[in-house]
């Protein structure tokens, strides 16, 4: 009987790390599609609208890697993981790529044998409250519940910094953003914590944004971005460098508006002409065509438009740029030159 | 011909193997047994390999790192800084708190729902009926999320609490329910409590054997006591009277509005009142239907006879039909029991930290060890499931029809 189950626990894992001999690139190919490992729902960062397609800034990095390789935005499918599945999911070869506000540690980076491909956004971890509690720091918050997605850097990071501040605090863990909103909202817990852009993006969707305040506290350095599985090289450079491209494209001034004018003919500028094709064979070296860029940027736009779209000043969300501006502009984005 | 000659005792020949009746059987269990061994060895390797291949080799170190995370429900003391095996151990506690407090109580649910539904009162049988097929004809997870639901969207937050908000605590002050939980007064023990206690289990202990004594009289004697009385005497009367003439050193720390929520006294969550009320709820479903079955199982002529000899009814229930009914009962009772406790693994859907919250949900996530950790969890709830069967057996075989 306990061998049974030893085995049967066995064989599952057993069969799910067959599933993920091949390289990547070629199944993603051979099944048209590109599975997207992607949040369940978090307001301008990944969530269907109405019609059911799905949205947002890291939905857009999906697109952007899918017109990369298959040539088609849309033949993404997102496959919607909580924050304590996605790593197993990615790992079990579930999806291609995970793109779903995960942090870079050094950790998951080396235990978990993934590979981070870059950081598509900054982050920090943060508190919001209820106005109404007449808070104004973190280090106010001796005694207070505290909702937290589980499997999280932020459980961690919220440990930290309690046992730091000597500040006592009751965890109420939650499974998903939705739960916790739920929770918040219903007074259930006193406080919300998550990644900044996920509270801005989450209050973003309450009826009344004004009650809600982000304290000033960040706790922590949280970079989001794109993972892969570790060992497969070359999926992993399709990835980075898809990202890399939506950076370098917004500080050469390359839009979904002009590409298609930057591409027709080269221009004075060398490192335009060799993203977009005219010059030089760079798609062929990570074995797409010569077009790719020109696909990615048409079918997205660059880093900067990406953002204004789904989380910028001008959506319910409202982020600013902060670190994420260009490192032109006192910003952290700086992509390797395209060479 | 020496074939037809052959001694009635012939050399064993390997054809036999295949065309004897004797020793076929034997050859198939012995090919059977090496193709399952195979298959056993080729999993094995599949899963070594494929786990090298990936770059995971399996190690059940990260129990002894520091787990850096919390956990609300303590029964034993666990900071963030205390090991993962600490906070596996913390969630175990956990799940045994609500497996054996949810069993008392789908026990007791069950066992009036149970005897109800065989009332001749139409209408009291038939809401049993409906109570009973609607709890189990409907997934468990949705109970626990109903009932979590109520709890915390239908009570007041604690800062209702304060001066002119609208709720109000219960019971003299001593009882707050909000939305994070039900506050109830903490005991203090102070000086000279444990002769209170040592004198309340002596007066338990007392009563065991004034039944016995009774028993014995009345068989000897035909005279009876009155047990009930006496039983309730004895279980209040001396530690009340330690109580008092100690001075009263069992104090009560009330629940008090401060800060954020309540301090002082127990919280009970939502989330374990959650779980606890759906799983004996769900639970007690499925007993109803074992006790009712248990006791239909006895044939009327059983309560004819025992009428006969004069027994009323209440006696003849406790005396002639539970004893037999419960030879019925309690077998199927015991998986109701295991059901119960390792239904308690979807804690994780109201966030009440249990061993697959701990161990089988942050554990691993923090840390990538998800083989190990699920093989830890399924070895915890097959040995929790055995020793509760065990339990129950031995005092299955205590009422067990005993053949003379």
């Amino acid at each position: 009987m306990k061998k049974t189950l030893i085995f049967g626990a066995m064989a599952a894992a057993g069969l799910a790390a067959g599933a993920v001999s091949a390289g990547t690139m070629d199944d993603v190919k051979a099944r048209g599609t590109l599975k997207c490992g992607s949040n369940e729902g978090l307001a301008g960062f990944a969530a269907p609208d109405a019609n059911g397609v799905w949205n947002g800034f890291d939905v857009s990095l999906c697109r952007a890697i899918a017109a990369a390789v298959l040539g088609d935005p849309q033949a993404v499918e997102f496959v919607p993981l909580t924050s304590q599945t996605r790593f197993t999911a990615l790992a079990a070869g579930e999806v291609d790529v995970l793109i779903r506000n995960s942090t870079w540690t050094y950790s998951r980076d080396t235990d978990l044998k993934l590979d981070f491909k870059g950081v598509n956004y900054y982050d920090g971890q943060g508190f919001m409250v209820q106005k109404s509690l007449g808070v104004s720091s973190a280090k106010e918050l001796d005694g207070a519940t505290v909702c937290i997605q589980t499997g999280t850097t932020t459980e961690l990071n919220l440990a930290d910094f309690f046992r730091v501040n000597n500040i006592s605090y009751e965890p109420v863990p939650v499974a998903t953003n939705a739960e916790g909103q739920q929770q918040y909202l219903a007074g259930a817990c006193d406080v919300y914590t998550t990644d900044i852009s996920g509270l801005a993006a989450t209050r973003a969707t309450f009826e009344n944004p004004g009650d809600h305040v982000i304290l000033p506290e960040v706790v922590s350095k949280e970079p989001l971005g794109p993972v892969v599985r570790h060992g497969d090289n070359e999926w992993g450079d399709i990835v980075g460098w898809t990202l890399n491209l939506l950076i370098a494209a917004e500080e050469l001034g390359i839009t979904s508006a002009n590409v298609a004018e930057l591409a027709a003919a080269p221009t004075a500028n060398p490192e335009v002409n060799r993203i977009l094709g005219t010059e030089g064979e760079l798609g062929a070296m990570m074995g797409l065509d010569k077009d790719w860029a020109v696909r990615v940027i048409s079918a997205v736009g660059n880093y900067g438009e990406v953002f204004e779209r789904n989380i910028g000043e001008a959506t319910p969300v409202g982020l600013a740029r902060g670190l994420n501006a260009q490192w032109t502009n006192g910003g952290l984005l700086y992509a390797p030159p395209f060479r | 011909m020496a074939a037809m000659s052959a001694p009635p005792r012939e050399a064993f020949r390997l054809s036999q193997l295949l065309y004897d009746a004797r020793y076929r059987s034997l050859t198939i269990q012995v090919i059977a047994s090496i193709l399952i061994m195979l298959l056993l060895v080729e999993l094995v390797n599949n899963t070594v390999t494929n786990l090298a291949a990936l770059g995971k080799d399996i190690s059940f170190g990260f129990l002894w790192t520091t787990a850096g995370y919390d956990i609300n429900q303590q029964i034993i003391p666990f900071t963030s800084q205390d090991t993962h095996a600490r906070a596996a151990l913390v969630g175990i506690l956990n799940t045994l708190v609500v497996a054996v407090l949810g069993c008392i109580l789908a026990t007791i649910i069950g066992v009036l729902v149970g005897v109800l539904r065989l009332s001749k009162n139409w209408l009291v049988s038939r809401l049993m009926g409906v109570y009973v097929e609607a709890m189990r004809n409907t997934p468990l997870l949705i109970w626990i999320l109903i009932v979590f639901a109520v709890m915390t969207e239908a009570t007041p937050q604690p800062r209702e609490f304060r001066e002119g908000g609208s709720a109000s605590m219960i019971l003299w002050d001593s009882v707050a329910i909000s939305n994070r939980g039900v506050y109830i007064p903490r005991p203090v023990w102070g000086e000279g409590s444990g002769l209170v206690v040592a004198v309340f289990l002596l007066s338990v202990i007392g009563i065991f054997f004034l039944r016995a004594y009774a028993r014995r009289r009345q068989e000897a004697t035909g005279d009876q006591l009155p047990v009930l009385w006496m039983s309730l005497g004895l279980f209040f009367l001396p530690a009340l009277l330690a109580f008092f003439a100690l001075g009263r050193p069992i104090g009560l720390e009330l629940p008090e509005l401060g800060g954020f929520n309540f301090t002082g006294g127990i919280q009970v969550r939502n989330s374990f009142i959650a779980l606890w009320l759906a799983l004996s709820l769900y639970t007690s479903a499925f007993i109803a239907e074992n006790v009712r079955g248990g006791i239909l199982a006895i044939s009327k002529g059983q309560t004819e006879a025992s009428f006969a000899l004069g027994l009323r009814p209440n006696r003849t229930m406790q005396l002639v039909i539970l004893p037999q009914a419960l030879r019925v009962i309690i077998p199927p009772l015991i998986s109701q029991y295991l059901n119960l406790t390792k239904n308690s693994s979807l804690a994780i859907a109201v966030g009440y930290m249990d061993v697959r919250s701990t161990l089988g949900g942050i554990t691993i996530n923090q840390t990538g060890r998800e083989l190990e950790g699920m093989l830890l969890l399924g070895i915890f709830y097959l040995i929790t499931s055995l020793i509760i069967s065990s339990f129950m057996n031995l005092y299955n075989s205590n009422v067990k029809l005993k053949e003379r």
